[in-house]
This record gives structure tokens, sequence and C-alpha cells, in this order.
């Protein structure tokens, strides 16, 4: 079925009944010098069994790699029951409906997702989800300059163990608005930030300080530590957090003394299959003080005027359809089919289902790293406790070795030379509980012979 | 009917201006305004010590049907924004031009002169030709 309904005489009708001869014309107003033309380099459209046949050729390219490749989508079981329920008729639309109260099941949906992301972090309130992580934690930057009213710097610290890509996004984002990054070294040591390190910003005016858990290294940062001394100095806490990970550590809600103020993430680990990059989801949440500056939709309980229970859009004049340029953001959407899902797969695991599969994931990344730095050349990069993703140092350049490796079939990790130079030739690897000993068993031997097959690094 | 007590001054934008016995200025909303927007669930009043121009948007008020910025009707500085509102913003509608004040300010030298208020007077006239 065509998605334009109109036939040519019902085109030419309404053009007729507004006196212009072509739909073209209703375009004259754009200045010629303002239109793109023919868009180069767009092929011509494929029929279903055209793009069918591409599309299953380029997955058969792709191949079904033995993937150890973590760094912010990490591989994990999705019940079979979960996208058999998302992919029903009636969750099956990837958007906040716009009569969103004419959809009680959609917005019951969401309603239950804000509060299991809400439980899972130990905060007050989370909206309706957010594009991804990278993006959830650029629009918790900019609330937290919203938010933070004693603070009028707009300088926010990040440590360089937060995602390279959030990073860029962040500073991407939120460019034109003013807000400065500081970047907040690691310790070469141990892979996280040294709260000591902070020392130097007492004093001046800082906005918020962004803290991920666990880092980009896997590695455990010193939560506690790090929200003491912001809140200590007036600076709001933006945690950035793996919600699978949730299940074994401590929650940002309980981080220090006074927990985090804002806590995002990326929601893919939650049901979400791995998919070139996307659609995932990202999650956000905030203590009740804050929400007013929450971007995003949130979805409220209440009643009918006949007083029953139901569920409906609430505190809307954040949003731009309200509030215009002064919105507290331009999201006024959610990732509705992944949040469906997300909500599926925690509904169908429960809080013991998460945490054993998260102590499952651990326990092969541990199993994982010992079988490799066992092999000569390979060593854990940081001292200290991680979560189910750690960074090894290579003695030859990680390129090759990944080169070698992919052409066996496997995804050995990700290299971090291009990110992190200082660190030479180093890689993160991940393991979750859908690899078997004899998965780890492959990579180590495949590792053995792509290490004899590299020249040493010089 | 609206109030419009004959001791304050006005803006077109339905704010009330006090002068207080140590130079500073108490601003509000009107007893009109509050009534156009109804019932209030949230007001966010500026931090003391932050500078404002004449016009900058520098509160919000929040009620059931709209969510609506206030205006700083002359250039100074926040001296005190109504904390007790975070908490009770219903007394917008209730006492419009006494507890349910907003903020207030030390005018910029010379801004009180500047500023382009409204007499009581002038103010009834305005609302008399909105409801036309």
């Amino acid at each position: 079925m065509a998605f334009i309904p109109h036939t040519e005489a019902d085109v030419a009708a309404m053009l007729a009944a507004i006196g212009a001869q072509r739909i073209e014309d209703l375009f004259d107003e754009i200045p010629a010098e303002l239109r793109i033309g023919a868009l180069a380099g767009v092929p011509e459209a494929l029929n279903e069994m055209e793009i069918g046949r591409l599309m299953s050729e380029r997955a058969r390219r792709d191949g079904l790699a033995l993937s150890f490749l973590g760094a912010g989508a990490y591989e994990h079981h999705i019940p079979a029951a979960v996208w058999a329920i998302v992919t029903r008729g009636e969750f099956y639309s990837a958007y906040t409906p716009y009569q969103a109260e004419a959809s009680q099941g959609t917005l019951q949906l969401i309603y239950e997702f804000q509060t299991m992301i809400a439980r899972l972090t130990a905060m007050d309130v989370a909206n309706a989800s957010m594009y991804d992580g990278a993006s959830a934690t650029a629009e918790a930057a900019l609330m937290a300059v919203r938010a933070n009213r004693k603070s009028t710097s707009a300088r926010i610290l990040m440590p360089t163990t937060v995602h390279p890509h959030y990073r860029r996004v962040a500073a991407t984002t939120t460019c034109n608005q003013g807000l400065r990054f500081e970047q907040l070294p690691y310790c070469a040591e141990e892979g996280i930030t040294p709260a000591a390190s902070l020392a130097r910003f007492e004093g001046h005016d800082v906005t918020a300080l962004v803290v991920q858990q666990p880092n980009f290294f896997g590695r455990l940062e010193d939560v506690d530590a790090l929200t003491d001394w912001a809140h200590a100095h007036g600076i709001l806490v933006i945690a950035v957090v793996n919600p699978t990970s949730l299940a074994l550590l401590k929650p940002p809600g309980q981080w220090g003394a006074r927990g985090a103020d804002i806590a995002v993430g990326e929601g893919q680990p939650l049901g979400v299959p791995l998919s070139g990059g996307g659609p995932y989801f990202g999650f956000m949440t905030t203590r009740m003080e804050y929400v007013r500056q929450m971007p995003g939709r949130i979805v409220g309980r209440t009643l009918d005027a006949a007083g029953r229970g139901g569920f409906t859009l609430t505190l809307q004049a954040r949003e731009q359809h309200i509030r215009r340029a002064r919105a507290t953001s331009n999201i006024c959407t959610n990732q509705g089919l992944a949040v469906t899902a997300a909500t599926i797969y925690l509904s169908l695991m429960g809080p013991l289902g998460l945490e054993r599969t998260a102590a499952a994931a651990h326990g092969r990344a541990r199993e994982l790293t010992a079988a490799l730095t066992r092999l000569p050349g390979v060593r854990t990069a940081f001292a200290g406790p991680f979560f189910h993703e750690a960074v090894l140092q290579l003695d030859r350049p990680a390129a090759p070795v990944l080169a070698t490796l992919g052409s066996r079939g496997i995804l050995g990790g990700l290299a971090l030379t291009g990110y992190y130079p200082e660190l030479g030739s180093a890689l993160l690897v991940c393991a979750t509980e859908t690899k078997t000993s004899a998965d780890i068993d492959r990579y180590r031997a495949a590792l053995a012979d792509a290490l004899q097959q590299t020249a040493r690094a010089a | 009917m609206s109030n419009v007590p004959a001791d304050l001054r006005y803006t077109r934008s339905h704010e009330w201006l006090r002068t207080l016995s140590d130079g500073t200025v108490e601003v509000g909303i009107t007893d009109h305004a509050q009534h156009a927007l109804g019932d209030m669930v949230f007001v966010e009043v500026p931090e003391a010590g932050r500078a404002v121009k004449a016009g900058q948007p520098c509160a919000v008020v929040e009620s059931v049907k709209a969510a609506s910025d206030v205006y700083a009707p002359l250039a100074g500085e926040i001296t005190a924004g109504n904390g007790k509102l975070a908490d009770a913003p219903e007394t917008v509608n209730a006492q419009p031009y006494g507890e349910g004040w907003l903020m207030r300010l030390r005018p910029a030298p010379g801004a009180l002169a500047a500023a382009e208020l409204l007499s009581a007077a002038d103010y009834q006239k305005l609302l008399d030709a909105e409801a036309g």
C-alpha cells in the first residue's frame, strides 16, 4: 500500500481549488539558490524484493562473528518473548502518540518503564526516554546548567574516562550554548578519576561533574568520594551508568551522602539487539527537586472525571509546544519501540534475573581476562575492580591483531589507540553471559596465533 | 473586576511594582494576571545576586492552563526571590499583591526613572481596553 493516499485526480483537484498549476508552485517562496536540487549520490528507488535482497547480502557480509566488543553497546541474551510482544500491533509504533491520552496502553507502558528505571537507578523520577546514552549525557549537561542556580559558569567537569563518543556528542550538542567542558585526566595505573585531582577546582564556579560508572575502561570509579566532593562545592553530579550493572553496583541515587543529581545512560543492554549503532535508547532520571528542568516527555498517573485511574502526559509546561524557545529541550519525543522492549525485558527478568545476568556477564569477563593475560605479551592495563569489560595491553600493535582475529570470525574488541594514544597498544574487551568457556578458549587460541603473526611494536 | 491597588505601579505585561523603604523594589504579577492564568502549580523565582535587564525574563509562573515568563520591569540586581512560593504557589492566586510577591530587586542607577511604568489609573485603562 502506498503511504500517500492521494490519487493524481485528488492532487489535480486540490491544486485547482487553490489556483496552483503544479505542486512545485507551492515552493516558489524558497529562493532558487537555497534549493539543493537533485540529490547527487542517492540512487533510484528499489522495490521491496530488490531492497530485501540487498539487505540480506549486506547482512551476510557482517557474518556471525563471535563478538568480544563492548565499549558502550553490549550483547545480552534477549528472551524470545520480548520482541514477540513488542511487535504486536498494539505496541508496534516508534513514537509517542500525538493524541497521547487516547493511547492508554502506550502511556501505561511508558509509566511502567519510568517506574522501573527510577527504581533501578534509585532516583525519584525518570522521563519517557532519550535518543541514546550519548544524547542523554548531552541533555544532562544542559539540564545541570538550568538546575544549578548557584552557578553561572556553565562549566562542566568531564573525566576522560567517560565514553569518548559521549564526550564528543555532548560537546557538539552544546557548542552554541556556552557550555565549557574541562577534561579531567585519569590515573595511569588505575584507569579511574582520582578524587584528589579535583582539588584545583575548589573556589572556582563549576556547574556539574560527570561520572561514568563503570567507566569507559570498565573500571569502577570512586563514586562516593567524587559525589561528596562535588556536593561539598555546590557542584551537581551527573551519573552515566550501565543499567545492567545497577543490579550489582550501588545505584546513582545512593552515591555518597546525597546521591547523584541526574542519572543517565544507554538503555540498549535491556533487551535491544546490537544493530549497526541503533536504534537504541537513552534513559534519564533526576531528583524530584529538578523535575521541571528535565527534558523529554513524562507520563503521570491520575484520575479521570469519573474518578477512574488513568495515565496522562504531565509537566508539559517544560516542553516546546508550550514554552517555545524557552522550553527545557527540543526533545519532545521518546524511543517508543526500544523502550517497549526494555520494559518487557525488565519485567521478564525481574530484579533477580537482572542480577544473575550481570553476575554471569561479569563472571565471563573475568574468565576472559584471566585466559588472555596468561598469553605472553598480554596484560591488564589497569589494576582494580571492573565490570564485564577491561583494557588489555598488548606488546604489539592492536590493529593488525584485530584484523587477524576478524579474518577468523572473531571481533576481538576495540583498539583504543585512536581515542587514548597514551595507552599505546591497548584493547578494550568485553564478555557477557552470551559467551561460553569454549568461546573464550577459541578467542585465546586465535589471539595466541594473531600475536605470533604480528611483529612486535618497535 | 480586577483589584488594582492605587499605591502600586504597573507594566504592560501585567507585573506590579512596590518601592520599599530601603529603596528596593518588590515585583509580582497583578490580580488580573493571576486570574487569567488560573490556579498556580509552580513558581520559579530568581536567585539573589543575579543582575537583570529591563524586559528580561527572570521568573516563571506555571498554572494549570499555561506557563508564563515574568519580566524584570527595570534593570537592577535581584536582592531576593520569594522562596516560600516553591511550596505554596497558590499564594500568588490568593494574595497577588502581598505574600505572593515574586522578587525584590535593587534598581540600577536611573533605572526607576527610565522604566516605562503605568499608574493604577493607566493600568486600569489598559485592562478596560483589553476587555474591549
